[in-house]
């Protein structure tokens, strides 16, 4: 018989692994030669690595760079890349058919777009949000062109409508959502009878305009990211709201989101695209000058956002239910506790699927060469037809796939950062 | 309430209301289906009483509970708390809500939120208290549940029982005059059951208004008033726990009790 009790008496202090288990041998060793077949593939990995770039660096790097046409590259030597397609056309690539002397216009939009997500991004600088309130106006005013005040008077409108609403609610009408009322009818009286006549009281006290640019000759990146980020920044809000309306108790609004959702889904994009585009003319009324790229964000926006309404919902489903009894057992209303409870739980578990569709978006920007806009891709066509670069395709496509990887990685990065700072739990 | 007594017409009686009673639930019925869960409920709860509601799995002790803060809709009789009865508007509901405090039995505190903030967000947007008084509120429960050390830790770097007590003080913070308590130590540890009931029974001393659904025995003998037994939907036996315990009446009270103090 053995004995059964056993009292241990000194602790075992701890000690430090042994050191084939630390540093980077451990990590050699467990993740690239943990077995024969693992390490066979290692090198096989290594040898078609070696091989791909043994090509593509001296290709790479010897190109030429300044080089009048395809045909001078090819004689000097038709072995290396011929850059000088994009010495000689990058402000193309860049700005489509944007006047040249009006380039500083894109390039400052731009600089403000990107001081205006800062506020976005870094919680910190919150308090300047007003800027990124603003910019949409100011980037279409810079844009396009035209009155500052044609565009001004939409915010003039907005701080209208929420004065009255103050004033409202404040001194005569007791309920908050009869001021609401009253105050979006004022606001749309306003905009329909006094605007108009205020933007010309207004040109004429203080004319500030720009050369008016036509949206056909946007083109370049400056289009793909004006209709990516209106379609980003849009379809968010949209997404959202779908989301909730889909698991809504009231079945009209169900139906409704449940109906929009599967429809857009159930279409491939460029068929929403050529509607934009031709088919939209024949159901306004003649004569109605509706602005292309507003059709193609108002596009990509509704269809982008059916997929952020799935996306987010999947983040609203992974929420215990607990979480909503907690949020109406303290007597939070439902908007309160989607806003302070639900919702930023969902969204933080769909940051991966959202930031997919944001990155699925922005790439699918380059759709609209389908429907003659000028985005970089529908360029490289054009640049192409001219026969001094007759036949340069490489080099091109490398281009512009670099300024997409560089926009969809810092997106993908952010993504990541973003998931790392709201963990909150070990 | 300003006034000493509050007629409240009910579907088919007038009950008269006085200060003394937090919940008056008569002849109610709610069904999930077809299921008829909770049959005929007839309770008072007189203010500062305390409520031991036990019962075997799926008697429906805890959608009783649950109907008096409206998590769960009853479809006959009537629920009067505070002096407001529980109908299908809207307002009613929120302001029974926001003098109800509940505890759940998997703690349901919002993992995004700090301990504090936790504790101050229905006091901010409910009850528009400002933010730093709504803090110091928040400290003061926290210290009274023990735990004002963690205010700005996480849900998630906490353990069940400290989750467990931060989630009644953010209870507390709403200044509620009843509590509810879902089965609130059945998800513990043995080990950290006692520093929830400890903080449950301090708030009974104080003079809480409190149901609580839950098996620990010991704790009803200690704390509660009266212990009610529920089965299948009905509630079968009340009495203070002294003879609740040693002299049970029905023959399912008997099986139940036996089952749950046998060994």
């Amino acid at each position: 018989m053995t004995k059964i009790a056993y009292v241990r008496e000194k602790g075992i202090p701890p000690s430090p692994p042994p050191l084939t288990e630390v540093g980077i041998i451990r990590w050699v060793r467990q993740n690239l030669f943990s077995s024969w077949f693992n390490g066979i593939l290692t090198l096989f990995s290594l040898y078609f690595i070696i091989l791909i770039l043994a090509d593509f660096i001296p290709w790479a790097w010897g190109g030429h760079w300044q080089t009048k046409s395809l045909r001078e590259c090819l004689d000097l030597d038709p072995n290396v890349a011929c850059f000088s397609v994009l010495t000689a056309r990058w402000k193309q690539l860049l700005f489509g058919l944007y006047p040249a002397e009006e380039y500083w216009r894109p390039t400052l939009t731009f600089i403000l777009l990107l001081l205006s997500i800062v506020p976005i991004l870094v919680p910190k600088y919150l308090k300047f949000f007003w800027f990124s309130a603003i910019y949409p106006g100011l980037a279409i005013w810079l844009l396009w062109g035209g009155s500052f005040w044609s565009v001004a008077i939409v915010y003039i409108g907005l701080i209208f409508g929420f004065a009255t609403y103050v004033i409202l609610s404040s001194k005569f009408l007791k309920t908050t959502s009869m001021a609401l009322s009253a105050s979006i009818v004022l606001t749309v009286l306003f905009y329909l009878f006094f605007s108009s006549l205020l933007v010309r009281f207004l040109s004429f006290l203080l004319p500030i305009n720009l050369p008016f640019v036509d949206s056909l000759q946007l083109g370049g990146f400056t289009l793909s990211i004006v209709v990516g980020v209106s379609g980003i920044v849009a379809s968010f809000p949209i997404g959202i709201l779908l989301a909730l309306g889909r698991q809504s108790n009231l079945p009209v609004i169900k139906m409704i989101c449940v109906g929009f959702i599967e429809f857009i889904r159930g279409v491939p994009l460029i068929t929403l695209l050529f509607v934009a585009s031709v088919l939209l003319n024949y159901f306004l009324p003649p004569g109605t000058n509706f602005d292309i790229v507003l059709r193609v964000v108002i596009m990509v926006t509704l269809f982008s956002a059916a997929y952020m309404a799935e996306v987010i919902r999947g983040g609203l489903a992974g929420l215990p239910l607990g979480q909503h009894e907690a949020s109406a057992s303290l007597g939070l209303t439902y908007w309160q506790s989607q806003r302070l409870v639900i919702m930023p739980q969902a969204l933080k578990i769909s940051i991966p699927g959202i930031v997919n569709t944001f990155i699925g978006l922005f790439k699918d920007t380059t759709l609209v060469s389908i429907i003659s806009l000028r985005d970089p891709v529908g360029l490289a066509s054009t640049i192409r037809a001219d026969s001094k670069w007759n036949g340069i395709y490489w080099e091109l496509y490398i281009a512009i796939g670099l300024m997409f990887f560089v926009f969809c990685f810092g997106m993908s990065q952010y993504s990541q950062y973003l998931e790392r700072k709201l963990k909150t739990d070990n | 309430m300003s006034e000493d007594k509050n007629i409240i017409k009910s579907d088919k009686t007038k009950v008269a209301i006085t200060d003394e009673v937090a919940i008056h639930i008569s002849d109610m019925n709610k069904w999930f289906g077809n299921f008829h869960v909770l049959r005929d409920i007839n309770l008072e709860v007189k203010r500062g009483e305390r409520i031991v509601v036990c019962g075997p799995s799926g008697s429906g002790k805890s959608t009783l509970i649950r109907c008096i803060n409206r998590l769960e809709e009853h479809q006959k009789g009537s629920i009067i708390v505070d002096g407001t009865e529980l109908t299908t508007d809207l307002k009613n509901i929120d302001k029974i809500r926001s003098e109800v405090g509940m505890v759940f039995q998997h703690f349901n505190l919002f993992p995004h939120l700090t301990t504090l903030e936790n504790c101050t967000l229905a006091p901010i947007w409910v009850r528009e208290t400002p933010e730093k008084e709504a803090s110091e509120i928040a400290m003061e429960m926290l210290e009274k549940v023990k735990i004002p050390e963690q205010a700005h830790k996480y849900p998630g770097q906490l353990s069940g029982g400290q989750q467990q007590r931060v989630a009644i003080a953010r209870s507390l913070c709403m200044k509620p005059r009843i509590m509810l308590f879902d089965e609130v130590t059945s998800a513990l540890d043995p080990e950290m059951i006692k520093e929830v009931l400890d903080t449950m029974i301090q708030l009974a001393e104080e003079g809480m208004t409190m149901i609580c659904v839950t098996h620990e025995m010991g704790f009803a003998r200690q704390v509660a008033n009266r212990v009610i037994f529920m089965d299948e939907g009905q509630i079968v036996e009340q009495n203070e726990p002294e003879e609740f315990f040693n002299n049970p009446k029905s023959d399912r009270t008997k099986l139940f009790l036996s089952q749950i103090l046998g060994h």
